[in-house]
């Protein structure tokens, strides 16, 4: 997921791989539920032209998806205007269907880019309780370390029980040291600390794990807030990325999430996790249309490896049940 | 963000209230705007047809045709809808047959199983006497069953030894001997989170259903949750047979569409809500107080509850008086602020009142933050208590001296001025507000209302 410099070519053979591998992952997770909508779509089509009942249940089809109905209807305008009252094939609708989404996501995905320039780069990992903050973290500091990178990682969650432990237990999975403190500790405290020893040991990249908090727990949010300040005591230009992170099962609640934290948090990018299941994670749309916060990473399973780039076409042809994965045009 | 269900609802409910008759056309465009606001509140499509259809079917006709007031006839049939379809009364956990009974808690990952199997096992220890045990199934998060064996130990429940290596059914299998041996009445089972969609874990857990024959078996779920509720219910329903369910995070400001959705689809019950991270934020769940909430009336009662947590019983009490009588002058203002303050803000507490999405929009305008605080406390010090009892008398000359006093600006003043005025008009709505959003005789209280009085 991270954009590589000069060194990449090497591993390029090994990339086509893996892209193939991830995209398998993900299609296989996401058609199960995709059959639906391809069915879906191939009932109305074949039977009947995309008239006005048609737009009507294929706007059902991607409500369906978590689109949310103004970002679905706003798709459909422009598909409409295109194919209005003309005979088409459900392939055809399918893919025009895919590129109006591709077209949506396009502009917002962007690997995350760790500065050298940073010393170290510092990534404040949020978001609300159980969406893969911690996980992603651990996945994250293995493809750093795969490129060579220092990496440390920082306990932030003081409260939840075993929420130290468990990030440790990345830290020894992936081989990386972890800054941790006392439980119920003040997060902000630990930020400092791992601030103050990630500074000190020259680390590349200092990865900050934060407690999950609903977005309307102003109290919580405050807290948040403070850490923020606290690491800018340390370096004025950190967090240099503050990543989101959203549950792909999460429906329209995600865009007050997106808005809150990227209010209070000023967040940066958005990961979004559990990819593998059922949901189709719609709402990403619904979030790039309306914030446009760059999207890095998708979560597609549990093991450390189940982290990927976030690739529009990829997504999109997927979330309409299309077969191939560069076709979207 | 999007208009909230109660939003849209009471905006739909204002029209039909100011006609006489209620068309069929009338009760075309309000299923319409039922239909979107059950979707933008997360309710899956499907139930949201079935909802709206049988709406209309029970919208048009004689009923509501002749009734007087017919807007107060569709406000009724969509809560008495929403509240039927998500369960009528509140069904509790039931806990029968011979002890050690088995309590299998199952659902997504992160959905909340782990902490909520410490909830329920705190809550029966302490209401109603039960031994509990719980034991962590969990062998593939890390530091899940270490997260188990902390929780116990805040609440006070044993857990069973972590022994390393154990497969999920070895681990119930021993639980369940230890439970015996103990003397244990309910063995809490927190499984592993999974997909549905996830063969080889879905088989996992069916053969610790299998080995250990649950008297519960709750699909634990986030009540944030999309149109992907119907499936995950479906499924662990189809693929496991679920006893009930537990939606988590109702502390967030999602509209708990998915507990209509999952309702809907596995006429399963769902049996109690968790409502924060601590380990009594558990409750149980009402239907009519979240369709009530869904509705636009305003989740009254939480709101009172909450409220109580909060509010010094004095303040409380006049607060609750005024209110009643829909007064509401600028020292009710401060200390309403403070007290929304504590309370988790001013977006959450209007979230659950009815009709306050406008004003709430309002305020989230205004950027209420910190600072906004400060001067809105630092103005209205600066008024005489004649100015504090009644705003009207807030001339221009006498604007100037309190923006003076207060280091602000009348613009500032104004500001205040205003959302005074809306807070006001809310509190006299809210005052006026019976059951079900029916208006109720001029002179009665509101119900729930009583509930603003002291608890003895
Ligand atoms: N299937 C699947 N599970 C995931 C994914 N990412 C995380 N998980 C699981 O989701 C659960 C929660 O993940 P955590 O990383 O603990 O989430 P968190 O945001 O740190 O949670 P809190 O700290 O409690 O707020 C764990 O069981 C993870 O294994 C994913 O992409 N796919
Ligand atoms: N705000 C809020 N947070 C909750 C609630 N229930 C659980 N949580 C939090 O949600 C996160 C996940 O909870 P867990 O109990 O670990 O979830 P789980 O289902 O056991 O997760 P896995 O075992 O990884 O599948 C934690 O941060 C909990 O503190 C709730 O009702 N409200
Ligand atoms: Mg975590
Ligand atoms: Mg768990």
């Amino acid at each position: 997921m991270f954009k590589r410099k000069a060194k990449a070519e090497a591993k390029a053979e090994e990339r086509a791989e893996e892209k193939k591998g991830w995209f398998q992952r993900l299609k296989s997770g996401l058609s199960r539920s995709t059959n639906t909508i391809s069915t879906g779509i191939g009932d109305i089509f074949t039977k009947r032209k995309l008239d006005a009942t048609s737009l009507e249940e294929l706007e059902d089809l991607l409500i369906t998806s978590d689109l949310g109905v103004g970002t679905a209807a706003r798709v459909l305008k422009v598909l409409s205007s295109q194919r209005f009252e003309k005979e088409v094939d459900p392939e055809e609708v399918r893919r025009a269907l895919a590129g109006e989404i591709r077209d949506i996501l396009a502009p917002v995905a962007k690997p995350l880019e760790i500065s050298p320039a940073n010393k170290p780069h510092v990534i404040l990992m949020v978001g609300v309780n159980g969406t893969g903050k911690t996980t992603t973290i651990g996945k994250m500091a293995r493809q750093l370390k795969d490129q060579g990178k220092s990496v440390m990682l920082a306990a932030g969650d003081t409260f939840r029980a075993a929420a130290i432990e468990q990030l440790q237990i990345w830290g020894e999975r992936v081989g990386v040291p972890v800054v941790a403190g006392k439980v119920g500790g003040d997060a902000s405290g630990l930020a400092w600390d791992a601030m103050d020893r990630a500074m000190g040991e020259g680390m590349d990249v200092l990865l900050i794990d934060t407690a999950g908090r609903l977005q309307n727990r102003s109290e919580l949010m405050d807290e948040l807030a403070k850490v923020i300040r606290v690491i800018r005591k340390k370096d004025a230009s950190a967090p240099h990325d503050t990543i989101l992170v959203l549950d792909a099962t999460t429906g329209q609640n995600a865009l007050n999430q997106t808005e809150v934290f990227g209010k209070i948090a000023e967040i940066t990018g958005i990961i979004m996790t559990k990819l593998d299941g059922s949901a189709r994670g719609g709402i990403l749309v619904a979030c790039a249309e309306k914030f446009g916060i760059p999207v890095h990473a998708v979560g597609v399973g549990e093991a450390v490896e189940d982290l990927h780039s976030f690739d529009p076409a990829a997504f999109a042809n997927a979330l309409v049940g299309l077969e191939d994965i560069e076709g979207a045009e | 963000m999007f208009e909230s269900l109660s939003d849209r609802l009471s905006g739909v409910f204002d029209k039909l209230t100011r006609r006489g008759a209620l068309s069929e056309a009338d009760v075309d465009a309000a299923l319409k705007e039922v239909r979107l606001a059950l979707l933008e509140a997360d309710v899956a499509l499907g139930v949201v047809k079935d909802f709206v259809a049988d709406m209309r079917k029970r919208a048009i006709g004689h009923e509501v045709l002749k009734s007087v007031t017919p807007g107060q006839q569709v406000v009724k049939i969509v809560g008495d809808a929403l509240t039927e379809m998500l369960g009528g009364e509140s069904e509790l956990l039931s806990i029968v047959g011979a002890p050690p009974a088995a309590v299998l808690l199952v659902g997504l990952q992160g959905s909340g199983k782990t902490t909520t199997a410490a909830k329920i096992a705190k809550r029966l220890t302490e209401r109603e006497n039960k031994r509990c045990l719980m034991a962590s199934l969990d062998i593939r998060r890390p530091a899940a069953q270490e997260q188990l064996r902390v929780l116990g130990e805040q609440a006070g429940i044993p857990t069973l030894p972590i022994v390393a290596g154990e497969t999920p059914v070895a681990i119930a299998n021993r639980a369940m001997a230890a439970a015996r041996l103990q003397g244990a009445d309910i063995v809490f089972l927190d499984t592993a989170g999974r997909m549905h969609v996830d063969a080889g874990m879905m088989a996992e857990v069916v053969a610790v259903r299998d080995a250990v024959q649950p008297v519960e078996t709750l699909l634990v779920a986030d009540s944030l949750t999309g149109q992907d509720a119907v499936n995950v219910a479906r499924e662990f329903d189809r693929q496991l047979g679920i006893t009930g369910v537990v939606l988590t995070r109702m502390d967030g400001d999602g509209r708990g569409g998915a507990a209509l959705s999952m309702r809907a689809v596995t006429g399963k019950p769902i049996k109690l809500i968790g409502t924060g991270e601590k380990l009594d934020a558990l409750e149980d769940f009402h239907p009519a107080r979240i369709s009530s909430r869904i509705l636009g009336m305003g989740d009254v009662v939480s709101l009172v509850e909450k409220a109580a947590e909060t509010i010094e019983q004095e303040d409380a009490e006049k607060m609750a008086k005024k209110m009643a009588r829909g007064e509401f002058d600028l020292d009710d203002l401060r200390t309403q602020l403070k007290q929304m303050k504590k309370m988790g803000g001013m977006k959450g507490l209007m979230s659950m009142l009815p009709g306050m999405g406008k004003i709430q929009k309002q305020v989230a305008e205004a950027n209420l933050s910190e600072d906004m605080f400060k001067h809105q406390d630092a103005i209205i010090s600066s008024m005489t208590p004649g100015e504090r009892k009644n705003a009207r008398i807030l001339n221009a000359s006498r604007k100037k001296r309190v923006a003076a006093g207060s280091g602000t600006s009348v613009q500032e003043i104004n500001k205040l001025l205003k959302m005074h005025q809306q807070m006001a008009k809310m509190m006299k709505r809210v005052s006026k507000m019976g059951a079900r959003g029916m208006m109720p005789g001029p002179d009665s209280m509101p119900p729930g209302f009583e509930n603003f009085m002291p608890r003895r």
